[in-house]
């Protein structure tokens, strides 16, 4: 819901949820709480 | 395939790996993948605001070229972090080859060793192929080696610097010290005659980001490095001579004409 909401590819991003990982298949039950830190990441550049 | 080199029982003909940051722009470094030879290049995950599309744009470039990718944990500062990123890169990228890396101290990007042995054994035992982007240090190498890598990956000389190897013995060291696991630089390599020194030591491969990217001439010095590497490899194979202090003539000295008139 939060990734669609923000324009984001479900499908190209990696998430996570107070530096825990969050599995795609798992987003839709993972509930948010006030405070929590999300982190949506997608490919980018590296060395 | 002519002298494989075996990662993770993925055999490969070259021994370059090559990063994909800091390039002029998307054209040069697809030119240079390309120009370079390399099978495997890294990649990162970073945030991007959403519908910026950035990120799906670079993975497209990258699946087009064919190359296998190698993710890293680059910039994590704790075994946490590292392990987190690890697992969406596993999961964004398809693949579970990981560059770990933990770093412990901002102006020379060295490894937090403790994290970074502590997130290998992790990362190892939920499944991953982690190369660990470590110190030269031994006892560092034996603590991964017994956490699960297969691979090590030991510094030159500090990330982006370009200096090539700070210590050369150390680096003989290592290489002397596991001869049956492979051994890639990583960091520090800044021109083609720093990598075909290490490949000539017996390394078995090389990653470089910097050293490509930052060239006048990406295209032109991906390819130097794949030549060099190459070379450095044939020298090792090939068993270089021993070294002496002293002259040792290389023309026969028998039949010297003018010999009798001394």
């Amino acid at each position: 819901m939060l990734l669609q909401e923000l324009g984001y590819d479900e499908k190209t991003v990696g998430t996570a949820l107070n530096q825990e990982f969050v599995r795609a298949k798992d987003r839709a039950e993972t509930a948010l709480r006030e405070g929590d830190a999300v982190e949506i990441v997608t490919p980018r550049q590296g060395g | 395939m002519n002298d494989p080199v075996r990662l993770y029982d993925v055999a490969l003909s070259s021994r370059l790996l090559l990063g994909t940051a800091r390039y002029p722009s998307p054209v040069i470094l697809a030119e240079a993948i390309r120009a370079s030879g390399c099978e495997i290049v890294t990649v990162s995950l970073r945030r991007e605001a959403g519908g910026a599309r950035a990120g799906e744009a670079f993975w497209s470039l990258i699946r087009d070229i064919g190359v296998r990718v190698l993710p890293n944990t680059a910039g994590c500062r704790t075994a946490k972090e590292a392990i987190a990123t690890a697992q969406m890169a596993r999961e964004v990228f398809a693949t579970d080859w990981i560059k770990l890396e933990v770093i412990g101290e901002e102006d020379t990007l060295q490894p937090d060793v403790f994290g970074l042995v502590e997130a290998a054994r992790a990362l190892a035992d939920d499944g991953f192929k982690v190369f660990p982007y470590t110190t030269d240090d031994l006892v560092v190498a034996e603590k991964l080696l017994d956490a699960g890598c297969r691979v090590l990956m030991p510094w030159a000389a500090p990330i982006g610097s370009g200096r090539g190897v700070n210590d050369v013995f150390a680096l003989r060291a290592l290489r002397a010290h596991f001869p049956d696991t492979p051994l890639i630089v990583d960091a520090g390599i800044g021109a083609p005659s720093h990598a075909a020194l290490v490949m000539e030591m017996g390394y078995d491969a090389v990653l470089l980001n910097t050293a490509v990217s930052r060239a006048g001439d990406p295209v032109l010095m991906a390819r130097a490095f794949a030549r060099a590497i190459e070379a450095g490899r044939a020298g090792f194979q090939a068993e270089p001579m021993t070294p002496r202090d002293m002259a040792e003539p290389s023309t026969p000295v028998i039949g010297r004409p003018f010999d009798r008139l001394a």
